[in-house]
């Protein structure tokens, strides 16, 4: 399996995926430890965790999986819903909420 | 890579009206970014168009952008927030 093809299977069996450096108890970056925040903010503590730090095969693909140079980076059903600036600019307004629900509905 | 030669990559690559970049460690720099370009677009498209314009240097040298992105309409409006 290529490393693309590892990715798309990891964000459309997964509800909400975070590709983060470093995990959700021991984050390894501040954006990455702000946007496990935002999630839990939300109520959401059953996400599936990607540590890009543990995988230089997945940290070198997502970057191409999205056309997204930077980590973390946040999917909701399969969907790329973006990077630190855009996560909390969606929570902020109330549509990060709403993505979650219907990705756990 | 300073500040000001992010700007100066972004403005290459982008028609922009205004774009201001901070930072002084060489890694994270904070952007405002004001384009006709972002019209139509949403957010992960704007922010999208300034990766592009850094190439491979967003990959090996820049850690992280912080952007907040603006149409000149857009703009306007928060100045007068």
């Amino acid at each position: 399996m290529s490393v693309q093809e590892k990715i798309r299977k990891q964000v459309t069996e997964n509800s909400v995926v975070l590709y983060m450096k470093g995990t959700p108890q021991s984050p390894q970056c501040g954006f990455s430890g702000a946007t496990v925040q935002i999630l839990h903010a939300c109520g959401v503590e059953n996400f599936a965790a990607v540590d890009v730090l543990a995988d230089p095969e997945i940290r070198d693909g997502i970057k191409s999986y999205a056309n997204w140079p930077t980590i973390p980076q946040l999917y909701i059903k399969g969907e790329f819903v973006g990077g630190s600036d855009i996560i909390r600019e969606v929570f902020q307004q109330g549509e990060l909420q709403k993505l979650l629900q219907t990705a756990q509905a | 890579m300073t500040a000001n030669e992010v700007r100066s990559t972004i403005m290459n690559g982008l028609p922009c009206d205004h774009v201001e970049v901070l930072g002084d460690d060489g890694q994270h720099f904070e952007a405002v970014i004001v384009s006709p370009q972002f019209a139509g677009k949403n957010k992960v498209q704007q922010h999208q168009l300034v990766y592009l314009t850094l190439g491979e240097r967003m990959r090996a040298e820049i850690h992280a952008l912080s952007m907040r992105t603006f149409t000149p309409e857009g703009w306007t409006q928060s100045a007068m927030k």
